[in-house]
């Protein structure tokens, strides 16, 4: 393997990265802040990756795709917390799970209804379907190093709004002490909506990105559910600091164990044996990687203070 | 002498009455996938069944028949419960559909056992064409092998010197590689199986685009198949590489598709422009009805309804054993021509190379170029004894 092709990986691993964070930061923070075990994230990617692909075949506009469904992907979240979820908070988190996977056989059977079984087209435009040289004679798609773009735009611009502002500062006491926090006359109900719409709109956002890529069909969020609860856990549930950093870690383990250990076993045992351990171990690789760090450090990497 | 005379005209008032329950109505069960992973394409089923029985007037060989649908829902635990249901409290004559070869293999000796015709609309695997194989079950399918052993044949002839492989990493992913290298000669540059339900194939695509190989062979069904070929087109690996591929490019896949998949080289036993009058008919009032092209699996569960109408009216029973001996003997009516079958009920047929074209309308669909193999029948009868 070259180091071309090597540092051509790291870029798939990050792009893989930075969409696990944006369906990952709001997950993190619903557990974290709310206690909510929340497991129809996955249908907000869905719905966003719907809504932009619906808008950008209605308009022939993609880019009028992505601003159309932000707002819808948030007034979903919106409703969403007020409706259903705003009533479970006090219910344990058995009850919770039941409803949230109540949820999202809702929302899959309600695409189905709205939009068919089948798998909608959806393709990014002409205008950004190009190639950039990253390195000498390694053209890269321009469509993925814009997702890296806008993934790392946002996880700054999270950063900044919790670290730097007022609410940031309430969102932060809400994850650390909710009681105390509304002790202190922070209107918790108002901030848990709030970040339950913002958190919709992020992995909304996750889909629109992923929509003209991958195909855009009834319950296409669920795997990427599985491995966003992955990266909360290993990053600390409550985290967006730590859910940021596991999940750069999850896109790279995942990408280089698909790509690498195939190669590696090769050198150990009979081609094969390889072919077939290779790739099972790769599916395993971030799961095996959660395991470890819950040996090491139960409450994951990053937890936030006072938790 | 009275009691004689009672006697007779009861055992008469009774045969024609179970002649009446049990020979004047054929029931089908019809399993498929109608929800969950793989919704899409047995939606397409249904809507086909649903056409053959308009196209025959509701009768299958004559007799009045009823269709009941059943939904897998892709898993093999609740497939086992439908056929139990299906074959114990409805008492179908004939359980027909299946998409998955994992689900065949679980129900396939609980219906063959129970004296029940099984039909195929689609799963082939291999034990079941071979040394498991049932006289009580019949494919209107293919064998899994087979397919890719075309893809093999055609690429081998075509002088392709090197090629690179990916599939799925389960039992068919691996099935269908090895019907692959059955038929292709030249040397394989890489062989990578990937994760099942995979959406993202972007490192995979950074590794072959580094190996520069001069063919790519493909087994992605389902979404799978969207996902890379898609990615595939946006990566410009066309440049790089010519995709060769089974069961990716379909009728199911097209429309999500468009205009990325054209060019795309497949085989298949069936195309929507294959050219004989059951077809043309098929096809034409598909798209008139459904408003799209049906794909393969469309037309194979359009098929299995014309086999059991033919099974049903040339035998002039429900009876399993006389149904699969009209069966065997072959010259079924179907979208692919009169159909011939081997000595394990699994058809022996063409295989045609396909590519991904605009029609008249520029709908993306599929157009026969060459056949690749004639009467081709599969690597595993040899091992079926009845």
């Amino acid at each position: 393997m070259t180091v071309t092709l090597l540092l051509e990986q790291i870029f798939n691993g990050l792009q893989a990265g930075v969409t696990l964070f944006l369906i990952a930061a709001g997950l993190t923070l619903i557990l974290g802040i709310m206690d909510f075990v929340f497991l129809a994230h996955g249908s907000q990617v869905m719905i966003g990756a719907y809504a932009a692909s619906a808008i950008t075949i209605a308009t022939d506009n993609f880019f009028l795709g992505i601003l159309g469904a932000i707002p819808i992907t948030f007034a979903s979240g919106y409703l969403l917390e007020w409706l259903i979820i705003r009533h479970l908070y006090r219910r344990d988190h058995m009850d919770q799970v039941l409803a949230t996977f109540g949820l999202i056989l809702f929302f899959n059977e309600l695409i189905r209804i709205g939009f068919g079984p089948a798998a909608l087209f959806s393709n990014f435009p002409p205008s950004i379907s190009g190639f950039v040289e990253i390195l000498p004679d390694t053209p890269y798609p321009v469509f993925r190093l814009l997702i890296i773009a806008v993934g790392l735009a946002c996880a700054l611009a999270i950063h900044l709004f919790v670290s730097r502002t007022r609410v940031g500062a309430m969102v932060r006491a809400g994850a650390s002490n909710p009681e105390m926090a509304a002790a202190l006359g922070i209107n918790i109900k108002i901030l848990f909506r709030f970040i339950f719409a913002a958190g919709a709109t992020f992995a909304g956002l996750a889909g629109m990105m992923i929509g003209p890529l991958t195909s855009v069909e009834p319950g296409m969020g669920e795997p990427l559910l599985i491995l966003s609860l992955v990266v909360i856990i290993i990053g600390g549930i409550g985290s967006v600091r730590g859910a940021f950093i596991a999940a750069i870690i999850i896109g790279l383990v995942d990408t280089m164990g698909r790509v690498l250990l195939p190669v590696i076993l090769r050198e150990f045992m009979g081609n094969a044996a390889a072919d077939t351990a290779g790739p099972a171990l790769a599916s395993m690789s971030v799961y095996i990687l959660m395991a470890v760090v819950l040996v090491f450090r139960p409450k994951g990497l990053f937890p936030p203070k006072g938790s | 002498m009275k009691t004689k005379l009672i006697a007779a005209a009861m055992s008469a008032a009774l045969a024609a009455g179970s002649s009446a329950a049990f020979a004047d109505t054929v029931k089908v069960g019809y399993m498929t996938t109608l929800t969950g992973g793989g919704g899409v394409i047995g939606a397409q089923m249904k809507n086909a069944v649903d056409l053959a029985m308009e196209h025959m007037g509701g009768k299958l060989g004559g007799m009045d028949a009823e269709i009941i649908f059943a939904d897998d829902q892709r898993k093999p635990d609740v497939a086992k419960q439908l056929v139990n249901r299906l074959i114990k409290s409805d008492k179908v004559d004939v359980v027909a559909g299946i998409i998955w070869s994992n689900l065949l293999m679980a129900v396939h000796k609980q219906v063959t056992r129970a004296d029940t015709l099984l039909i195929s609309s689609n799963a082939g695997p291999s034990p079941i064409a071979g040394g498991e194989c049932h006289p009580n079950f019949v494919s209107m399918s293919w064998q899994n092998d087979q397919t890719p052993e075309a893809m093999g044949e055609y690429m081998k002839n075509a002088g392709v010197k090197a090629a690179y492989l990916l599939a799925p990493n389960y039992q068919a992913g691996k099935d269908m590689l090895s019907g692959f290298k059955r038929f292709y000669d030249g040397e394989i540059v890489g062989e990578v199986y990937t994760k099942l339900g995979q959406t993202d194939f972007q490192a995979e695509l950074s590794t072959l685009r580094a190996a520069k190989p001069p063919a790519t062979f493909i087994f992605q069904p389902g979404g799978m198949g969207i996902n890379f070929i898609k990615q595939w087109e946006q990566a410009g690996m066309s440049e790089v590489s010519k995709l060769y591929t089974v069961f990716s490019v379909d009728g199911v896949s097209l429309p999500a598709l468009k205009d990325s998949a054209l060019g795309t080289i497949s085989t298949q036993t069936w195309s929507p422009d294959l050219d004989n009058a059951v077809n043309k008919k098929f096809v034409a009032d598909y798209k008139a009805k459904f408003g799209g092209y049906p794909s393969f699996y469309a037309a194979q569960a359009y098929d299995t309804m014309l086999a059991i109408d033919y099974a049903v009216g040339k035998s002039g029973s429900t009876d399993a054993e006389k149904m699969r001996a009209v069966l065997a003997s072959g010259d079924i009516p179907t979208t692919r021509g009169p159909l011939q079958m081997n000595s394990n009920n699994f058809p022996v047929q063409n295989f045609y190379l396909r590519e991904a074209v605009k029609d008249a309308d520029g709908v993306v669909t599929t157009k026969i170029i060459e056949t690749v193999f004639e009467n081709h029948g599969d690597a595993y009868a040899k091992d079926c004894s009845f």
